[in-house]
């Protein structure tokens, strides 16, 4: 067993703890918390497939910055057992039969994947910015491009609903 | 098979040693900076400052040191225990976490072996930067909370909505530096400006937003809101006590000395001196690689005497005005400069279109 794959163990069995201590949490500041030690494992999973510029993106974006919102709004509204509102029975259904059809998604991608096409850990240079940067500025520029006019004008959408009117 | 296994331990044991140096150079760096902090304090309000432990007061940073740490250490009872002891711990790792990446000189030569002085050259340095100043924010915000006082959790939101707000205006400063070096890797910004001339020369506005936004990261005057006392009583650590506290005030110390030294190897030639490349190729390395880490040094203590005189001159700003000057200035002014440094790496690259 190599250097690569210990690292490899340790980084499943913290991604996989962590992911089930996120649900598995009563407190959601916890939750959030150990989900942000689950996108730190998959990072280090991105590493280990040589996507350097995707890991250090997922913690800039992710871990950084969603994650901080999240903070923000759960430390605000500080939840607890006193303020937690009562729960509906039908939303508790509807939220199950939805995780239910999601698993169903997962589990058929899972089962239909050719486990022969996976890559191996440390194959290929798309995933170093430099090879990245080309690609997306060749070959993938139209999609790229389309891609940041969405995000504008969700950034337009975002100031018009902050907007006090 | 065991040559290479010993190349290892050998590669291991540089690292290690690097690791150790490093951040021990950022520690006593910073507990100087405390000392240094208020001699200036005292020489600009016309004091002599501390001057009982030792000579110039040299040791004061000792006697602060045992202060904090033979107090009571107090956890308040409401608080969040865990995340409570976690938040001075989270603020310390992302305060040292940067000096990874920053190259301190060029390389050494000890018994044969060539000793980069660098822990790790990563070809995303300025990438892994970002990521860690994003971390930043965690250590105040799991205080803050994990304190279960009102005006600590109005302080630790007002830090991290700061932190977040200013980190744009910052990147995108950075984004014309790389536009102009084609790198992200730090190393490679540094021969960059060996070769060309520092970043400052063409990035005069770039580098001013960058040191208006480090400010504003290190949650220093005139931006240490977060701290606002007249506000918020004392800010994020309100409740900590003993070397609690004493972490989250060093946090901010080794903060100011790692943007100070990013400043210096992203805009003023790192451990480059100038007009000495030339002289250069006759010395011995060992002697070059220390002499640049003091260059660096040198430039690093400027700027963190620049941190202190702004500190004890500008008087606070009000959060809105501070909200203000980093969404409808600041980030304008960074787009701007975006721009035109694209247009001119452009012209500059395929000549004049039309």
């Amino acid at each position: 067993m190599g250097a690569t794959q210990i690292i490899f163990w340790i980084l499943s069995i913290v991604a996989v703890f962590s992911a089930i201590m996120v649900i598995t949490r009563k407190n959601p500041v916890y939750s959030v918390l150990y989900l942000i030690i689950t996108f730190f494992a998959i990072s280090g999973h991105y590493v280990l497939m040589n996507a350097q510029f995707l890991a250090i993106v997922n913690i800039i974006v992710y871990a950084g910055a969603i994650l901080v919102l999240f903070l923000f709004v759960l430390m605000l509204m500080n939840l607890n057992k006193e303020s937690e509102p009562k729960k509906n029975k039908f939303m508790l259904w509807a939220s199950a039969f939805a995780g239910g059809l999601l698993l169903y998604v997962l589990l058929a991608a899972v089962h239909t994947a050719h486990i022969e096409n996976v890559k191996g850990i440390h194959v290929g240079n798309i995933g170093l910015v430099s090879e990245l940067g080309k690609a997306l500025f060749t070959t993938y520029v139209v999609p790229f491009e389309i891609t940041s006019i969405l995000f504008l004008s969700a950034m337009v959408g975002a100031v018009v609903i902050g907007k006090k009117d | 098979m065991l040559l290479s296994l010993f190349t290892d331990w050998a590669f291991l044991l540089e690292k290690l040693t690097l690791v150790v140096a490093v951040v021990s150079i950022g520690l006593v760096v910073a507990m100087y900076s405390t000392w240094a902090e208020r001699k200036v304090a005292g020489a600009l309000q016309d004091r002599p400052g501390p001057n009982r432990a030792g000579w110039f007061g040299l040791l004061q940073p000792f006697a602060d040191a045992i202060k904090l740490f033979s107090k009571e250490d107090i956890i308040p009872s409401k608080s969040n225990k865990i995340l409570f002891v976690l938040g001075p711990g989270l603020a310390m790792l992302a305060a040292v976490m940067t000096s990874a990446v920053i190259p301190w000189g060029d390389k050494i030569v000890i018994a044969g072996r060539e000793i980069t002085l660098q822990v790790s050259d990563l070809d995303l340095g300025v990438l892994y930067v970002f990521a860690v100043v994003a971390m930043g924010v965690y250590g105040v915000m799991i205080g803050g909370w994990a304190s279960n006082n009102k005006f600590s959790l109005l302080a630790a939101i007002r830090g991290a909505s700061q932190n977040i707000s200013y980190e744009l205006a910052m990147g995108l400063s950075l984004i014309a530096l790389l536009f102009l070096t084609g790198t992200l890797s730090l190393k490679g910004i540094v021969v960059g400006q060996q070769e060309n001339g520092w970043n400052i020369l063409y990035q005069p506005l770039g580098f001013l937003l960058f040191l208006v936004c480090a400010f504003a990261e290190c949650n220093r005057t005139p931006f240490d809101l977060p701290e606002a006392e007249n506000e918020l009583n004392f800010g994020y650590h309100q409740e900590y006590s003993s070397m609690k506290l004493g972490f989250y005030l060093f946090a901010e110390y080794i903060n100011m000395f790692m943007s100070s030294v990013l400043m210096a190897t992203l805009y003023f030639g790192g451990y480059d001196i100038p007009f000495f490349n030339e002289a250069a190729s006759t010395l011995n390395p060992t002697i070059l690689g220390l002499l640049g880490f003091g260059a660096l040094m040198t430039k690093t203590v400027l700027f963190i005497l620049f941190f202190m005189w702004v500190r004890w001159t500008i008087p606070r700003f009000r959060y809105d005005q501070l909200m203000d000057l980093g969404w409808k200035k600041l980030l304008p002014l960074a787009l701007i400069n975006m721009l035109i440094t694209a247009v001119v790496v452009l012209v500059k690259e395929y000549g004049w279109p039309w």
